[in-house]
């Protein structure tokens, strides 16, 4: 496609740009249409996104309004869970959520710290960081099987409050993991370096400078963790859940009932299932409601903190 | 000195949200000359560069005022084409910008965006924009190679060559050689002498001497004010303006 | 004497905090330790061919079957189908977002992506079941809509988030500096984003989609609740599929402790694990390989 040239004209460079014409441009117009209507459709693309969360989040809503009373928030389920209310379930899914970060949170720091401020790049980072990845990707049904495998069966612990907070802080320690190494790397260098210089051991930097300058970002992934486990269904099927419990926990080794698992039964198992709908649908949305409050509250709390910083 | 007015600015005035970047310029680029636009940093002479194809459309809260007249046409009028608009009048960035693409990809980059499907002219096309770009030479056995591989005056002159491949009337240097060595920097200047016969060009430059060197006609900015413009040769010999006496002389800036 | 304590006080406490980052990832390797243990005993009675191309899950049958081809078919059809309708969706919305949306839109937008994100996934499942399933079945006339298609969909608004956020980083990340040569070429903003950058961060953009099709086939409570659950493999996208996750829910409640089909169910759960390594991996490799092109360096 290219010719070759003979080495005498190459020097003379205007001469060979003057065989070849100035380009006329054409389709401007199409061109332009074009952009409208594709930009149009990556908008639609948003418009459907946020549709979708405005669908489930109002079918719940609608549905679920009725159900929602002072007795349903504090009252057992009765008549073999047709009534009643929903409190075991509230409390159940507490307790697994905060069991859960009590057990996540120290070592997810404590592992970005070290991941952050500690180590250096290279192959056993790439390795660390590749396994909590993994971690991260692993379904949540596997991390049920791996309760039931390891917590449940080989310690002993049975279908438990334990089994379940462990299983479940397993599964959001990569989350924390990540979330708080990031916050720990945008905290500028300038910080440490300056810490250091007037003395400061490298834990007097970390603990006085570099994590309270972390610190809202790191409180953010918290409450993502904590959503994250109150929304999960899959690894407290087989470790902590059960259908129903008469009385409220009173150990760490008692079954309990959860709030997710609890509109998975009324939904698919139920003893009446379409008569139960709008308990369904008010549990689900004490659920929904739990979990974007927690959600929405770490956004509003994020971008306050942003602008502070502004 | 009697060539054409090609771009006319009159009145204009240019916002970043409250603050007033360009402060009511008024100036005449003339065409197949090099203009040179001179000033301490944050004067407004990139802010001004940057009209004449309106690149700061781009930054969100900003407001323009006055006219820039192109041929007689107003560029800034709402109903003016910016696509258009932007192949009439290339532009040459201070950091070179290849695109992580092959060497020739990135000259034929502009052609083939206008709707152009000819391979041959195609081609030829960016054979030319290399050769005119001086740059043919050092890249034809690695043409389809990524133009990443090249150093940084080699990136600055493909970049010369990309915008040369469209054609345009009028060419925009934002300190084209404020990120390379003395001699790209050579290279970049005997590139902008041999350009204006075909171009009308206009420089952003922090130094001094390069625009003494290159431009015909130099212009002052200071603190987003047009101080003084004239020959070349008067405004470093014998400026008519204290201020811009002190600054080429080095008082300040 | 003080120094010599700090510097003890400085290692003592790096190492802490090294076993606390190996412990985690020993995690990963204990959940594929018990994973195998627990699985590792059904190919004592069935051969890994049989069992991974076997047509017949009977688990609970005389003599039991232990095939689960029909499961992997489930998985990977509802995957691909939920990629289908999430890359386009996530990818644009990413593209908007980064690209189009002005910046007040934007801090409005992706706050709304992110909650889709937070919804769990037992509420997704459960408006499959009870909205989406009946409008199916009415809208096609089906035998129900419990089915791949309605999995898929729900599936899709699962994994958006994902696609959506990843890619919107990547895009947002190619330097400034590319997209102003573009434009000052005179190309249009459309063929800037398609021509240089989406080429420019191809990388991020497809760990993006690796990474939503990885929760996609993961996902437990959705397709528990509305694929349906028939064991078969799928004709037509309107029919039941039970996907490996689905069965493993499902059943495990109801299978014998350590019997041959609580083996089994483990072992379906490698199948699902390696799987999601699987696309972890690749992501992984495509995001480290094809690093995001960035400012050129002089």
């Amino acid at each position: 496609m290219l010719r070759s040239i003979d080495p005498a004209t190459i020097e003379n460079s205007q001469t060979a740009f003057d065989s070849t014409p100035a380009p006329r441009f054409y389709l401007q117009r199409r061109r332009r249409i074009m952009e409208k209507i594709v930009f149009s459709a990556f908008r639609t693309a948003a418009v459907v996104n946020a549709l979708a969360l405005a669908i489930v989040v109002y079918f719940m809503a609608a549905n679920g309004w009725k159900a929602i009373s002072w007795t349903f928030l504090t009252q057992p389920p009765t008549n073999s869970m047709t009534q009643g209310g929903i409190l075991p379930c509230i409390v159940g899914t507490l307790c697994l959520s905060l069991g859960a970060m009590i057990l996540a949170f120290p070592i997810g720091i404590a592992s970005a710290i070290y991941m952050s401020e500690y180590a250096r790049p290279g192959r056993l980072l790439r390795i660390i960081r590749l396994g909590i990845n993994n971690l991260a990707g692993v379904p949540s049904v596997v991390f049920g099987l791996f309760g039931l495998g390891f917590f449940v069966v080989y310690l002993r612990f049975g279908v438990s409050i334990l089994s379940g907070a462990l299983t479940l802080g397993a599964m959001t320690l990569p989350v924390i993991i990540s979330a708080t190494e990031e916050s720990l790397r945008s905290v500028p260098d300038t910080y440490r370096e300056a810490s250091l210089a007037l003395g400061a051991n490298k834990l007097q930097t970390i603990c006085r400078v570099v994590l309270p300058s972390a610190m809202p970002g790191i409180l953010t992934s918290a409450i993502l963790g904590l959503s994250r486990t109150a929304g999960e269904t899959a690894p407290i099927m087989f470790t902590a859940a059960v259908f129903y419990v008469p009385q409220l926990p009173s150990s760490i080794f008692d079954e309990i009932m959860a709030l997710p698992y609890h509109i998975y039964v009324l939904a698919t198992a139920g003893t009446e299932i379409e008569a139960t709908r709008h308990l369904q649908y008010g549990t689900a949305l004490v659920l929904v409601a739990l979990v974007l409050g927690l959600n929405l509250s770490a956004i509003l709390y994020r971008s306050r903190v942003r602008k502070r910083l502004r | 000195m009697n060539e054409a007015v090609k771009i006319s600015t009159q009145h204009l005035s240019f916002y970043y949200g409250d603050f007033l970047a360009l402060n009511d310029i008024c100036l005449e680029i003339r065409e197949n000359q090099v203009t040179a636009l001179i000033g301490p940093s944050g004067c407004g002479k990139s802010t001004y560069l940057r009209c004449l194809n309106r690149m700061n459309d781009l930054i969100a809260r900003t407001r323009t005022e006055g006219t820039i007249l192109l041929d007689g046409k107003n560029i800034l009028d709402p109903n003016q084409d910016v696509v258009s608009l932007r192949s009439r009048v290339g532009m040459v960035f201070q950091k070179p910008n290849p695109f992580p693409k092959s060497i020739f990809e990135n000259v034929a980059y502009g052609l083939r965006v206008n709707g152009i499907r000819d391979r041959a002219y195609i081609a030829d096309r960016v054979e030319g924009s290399l050769k005119q770009a001086a740059l043919w030479n050092e890249v034809k056995d690695r043409i389809s190679e990524s133009a990443l591989g090249l150093s940084g005056g080699q990136q600055q002159r493909l970049c010369i060559a990309r915008a040369l491949a469209v054609s345009p009337e009028v060419l925009l240097m934002d300190e084209p050689a404020s990120a390379l060595d003395p001699i790209s920097t050579q290279k970049i200047e005997e590139l902008i002498h041999e350009l204006k016969t075909r171009y009308t060009i206009i420089i952003v430059t922090h130094n001094m001497q390069q625009a003494a060197r290159v431009s015909d006609i130099t212009a002052f900015f200071y603190v987003g004010k047009l101080i003084e413009v004239g020959e070349t040769d008067t405004i470093f010999t014998r400026p008519g303006i204290k201020q811009t006496e002190d600054y080429i002389t080095g008082r300040f800036g | 004497m003080n120094n010599n304590f700090r510097k003890i006080q400085d290692r003592i406490l790096k190492h802490f905090f090294f076993f606390t980052a190996l412990t985690s990832t020993a995690v990963l390797f204990v959940i594929a330790f018990f994973l195998f243990k627990e699985g590792i005993p059904i190919f004592e009675k069935v051969s890994i061919q049989d069992f991974i191309l076997g047509k017949y899950w009977y688990p609970t049958s005389e003599p039991p079957d232990f095939g689960i081809l029909a499961l992997i078919v489930a998985s990977l059809s509802v995957t691909l189908l939920s990629a289908a309708i999430a890359i386009p969706l996530g990818v644009m919305t990413a593209i908007y977002l980064a690209e189009i949306a002005s910046y007040r839109l934007r801090e409005i937008v992706k706050p709304v992506v992110e909650l889709l994100a937070a919804l769990p996934s037992v509420v997704i499942g459960f408006f499959g079941m009870v909205v989406v399933a009946p409008f199916l079945q009415n809208a096609f006339n089906l035998a129900t809509g419990l089915n791949l298609f309605n999995a898929a969909l729900m599936l899709a608004f699962m994994s958006i988030p994902t696609i959506c956020s990843i890619s919107e980083d990547a895009i947002y990340s190619v330097p400034h500096s590319l997209r102003e040569a573009s434009l000052a070429l005179g190309a249009t903003h459309l063929e800037t984003i398609i021509r240089v950058i989406l080429p420019a961060s191809i990388s991020g953009i497809s760990t993006a989609v690796i990474l939503g099709m990885s929760r996609a086939i993961g996902e437990t409570m959705v397709v528990l609740m509305v694929a349906g659950g028939a064991a078969m493999i799928p004709l037509s996208i309107f029919d039941p599929v039970r996907p490996l996750p689905a069965s493993i829910a499902a059943e495990m409640a109801e299978a014998p402790f350590r019997g041959d089909h609580y083996f089994a169910l483990f072992a379906t759960g490698i199948v699902l694990f390696l799987f999601t390594l699987l696309f972890n991996l690749i992501a992984d490799h495509v995001a480290h390989k094809y690093k995001q092109v960035g400012e050129a360096s002089l």
